[in-house]
């Protein structure tokens, strides 16, 4: 059951065309072909059944599959140095401890002397704590339709211990704060071959690319538009993405070149976007267009 | 030539000056110093593309929204950078002017390098009727033609629009398609015709 109904939602996900689409994955859209011309404020066929799909895949939310596998990551003894995350690993409400940790951040680490969102704090700790190498886990960091890192079953992992509780990025620290207002900065800046900036796409409300509603970053709204449902399972592909591998593709789709992995880059404008969404509740990891 | 560079720079001085509260000035310098520390090359998509150019420069540095008088000068240097068609035909061909305006591809690090590239136009603009998956970034071009007319100042107008959208509005979210060189001459006269032919979709 569970596996026709992702089946059909990977054919729903074609049908939103890419900003940038690349010759292999044609922007295909049969159902758009099939909305009336649209009015910015109506839902589009596509939303309506994606919509549709969600409400049906609630009693089985794929996320929960990553999470399952995540946890059993997060308690065993791992890494050159075996140790467990659990009994290592600080992701700022105390050692070993996930309930709520997700929505807490980014914030600051003294022990690493970096504002982190989660996915980086992890990482952090499997590189500390347990001795792996960074640059195997950047090599291949998001997953594929053939797979997986366990980086994405830990982050997703975490933020299952957040679930339907309210986002509280620590605003006040000065440390977070000068990382939110470098993320706005950067979120306003254009640069590359066609003047794209985040706020191209990400700056008003009510915009669209082709079908595809984009979030305004800037208001409270659409910040929690960008972080709810992440990480998320995403029809398009299959496969279970973080929010730093979202930054990445839109960076791609800004035609600038690619940010690092874990950097400070994508912790600050995480750190804007998420700050923006403060108060709000998270719903846990979902589902994505 | 020369002279233009000087004044753009005087320009972009005079600004500074004009400006010195801009609350933001730490925080962009972070911006960039961020951007140039944590970016790699990927593909075509080189580290150089980081760093902004003048007009680029003036957009960021004021919000985009120069003061009216330096918005002037930069637009009308713009446009004295457009290369109109040397047989000073504006109108081409209106279906190749579909398809480029549906395709998106080009630029990106996973697109191969080199021409041509799609013009995105789809991806801002509601164009013909028949495609009903269009953004909303840019207004509504439906109809462009019936509206606007066809006259040989028009043509010129929409010509140099997309080859430099900037040099009709300094900070145009749109961008300068023929100056960055991803549509040549016989592309931008295609999506011309597309907007402004009678026989095209959009103007029936
Ligand atoms: C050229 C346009 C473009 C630019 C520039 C751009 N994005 Fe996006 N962004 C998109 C599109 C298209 C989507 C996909 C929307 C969807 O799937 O419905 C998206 C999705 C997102 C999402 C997820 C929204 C959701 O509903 O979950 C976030 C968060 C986001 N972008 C942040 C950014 C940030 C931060 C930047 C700057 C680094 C940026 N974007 C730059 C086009 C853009
Ligand atoms: C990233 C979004 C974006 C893309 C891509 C884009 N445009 Fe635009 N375009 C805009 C915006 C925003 C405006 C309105 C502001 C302005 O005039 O610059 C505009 C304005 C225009 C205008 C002037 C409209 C008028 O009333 O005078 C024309 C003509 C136009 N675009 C054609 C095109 C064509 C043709 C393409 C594809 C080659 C294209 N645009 C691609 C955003 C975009």
């Amino acid at each position: 059951m569970k596996q026709n109904f992702i089946g059909a939602l990977c054919a729903v996900a074609v049908m939103g065309g890419a900003f940038a689409q690349t010759p292999k994955k044609p922007a295909a859209k049969p159902a758009a072909k099939m909305a009336p011309a649209p009015m910015v404020e109506e839902k589009d066929a596509a939303t309506l059944e994606f919509e549709k799909f969600r409400a049906e895949m609630e009693e089985s939310n794929p996320a929960e599959l990553f999470e399952m596998k995540g946890e059993e990551q997060w308690k065993t003894k791992r890494g050159p140095k075996n140790v467990s995350l659990a009994e290592s690993c600080d992701l700022g409400q105390g050692v070993g401890k996930v309930e709520g940790a997700y929505v807490k951040m980014p914030r600051y680490f003294a022990d690493a002397d970096a504002v982190m969102d989660a996915e980086r704090r992890i990482v952090w700790c499997m590189v500390e704590k347990q001795g792996f190498k960074f640059d195997e886990i950047a090599a291949k960091p998001f997953a594929n339709a053939n797979f997986t890192p366990d980086i994405t079953n830990l982050v997703t992992y975490v933020a299952g211990h957040s679930r339907n509780m309210k986002i509280a990025v620590p605003l006040k620290d000065p440390k977070v704060r000068e990382a939110y207002e470098t993320g706005k900065a950067m979120a306003a800046y254009r640069a590359g071959p066609y003047d794209f900036s985040c706020n191209t796409c990400h700056g008003s409300d009510g915009k669209r690319i082709r079908m595809q509603n984009l979030p305004n970053l800037s208001t409270a709204a659409g910040a929690m538009k960008g972080v709810q449902g992440w990480p998320g399972y995403r029809m398009t592909g299959g496969v279970m993405l973080t929010h730093q591998w979202r930054m990445g593709d839109c960076f791609r789709q800004q035609r600038f070149p690619q940010p690092k992995y874990a950097s400070d880059a994508i912790a600050y404008l995480l750190t804007y976007m998420i700050g923006n969404a403060n108060g709000q509740v998270y719903k846990g990891p979902g589902i994505k267009r | 030539m020369t002279k233009k560079i000087i004044l753009a720079a005087s320009m972009a001085a005079t600004l500074m000056i004009a400006l010195p509260a801009v609350a933001e000035g730490d925080y962009r310098a972070k911006a960039i110093a961020t951007f140039n520390k944590d970016f790699q090359a990927r593909g075509q998509a080189s580290i150089d593309r980081l760093a902004e150019d003048g007009l680029q420069l003036i957009c960021n540095r004021t919000g985009n929204k120069p003061p009216e008088y330096i918005a002037k000068q930069m637009e009308a240097d713009q446009l004295a950078d457009v290369k109109y068609p040397a047989d000073g035909k504006m109108l081409g061909d209106w279906k190749a002017g579909e398809k480029l305006a549906q395709s998106g591809r080009g630029f990106t690090w996973s697109d191969k390098p080199g021409l041509p590239v799609g013009g995105n136009c789809y991806n801002c603009h509601r164009i013909s009727p028949n495609e009903t998956s269009f953004g909303t970034i840019g207004p509504t071009l439906y109809q462009f033609g019936k509206l606007r007319g066809n006259t040989p100042d028009i043509q010129k107008y929409v010509y140099s629009k997309i080859y430099n959208a900037k040099a009709h509005n300094l900070c145009s979210e749109m961008p300068r398609f023929g100056r960055v060189g991803a549509l040549g001459e016989k592309q931008i006269k295609d999506l011309v015709a597309l907007l402004l032919d009678p026989a095209s979709p959009v103007n029936k």
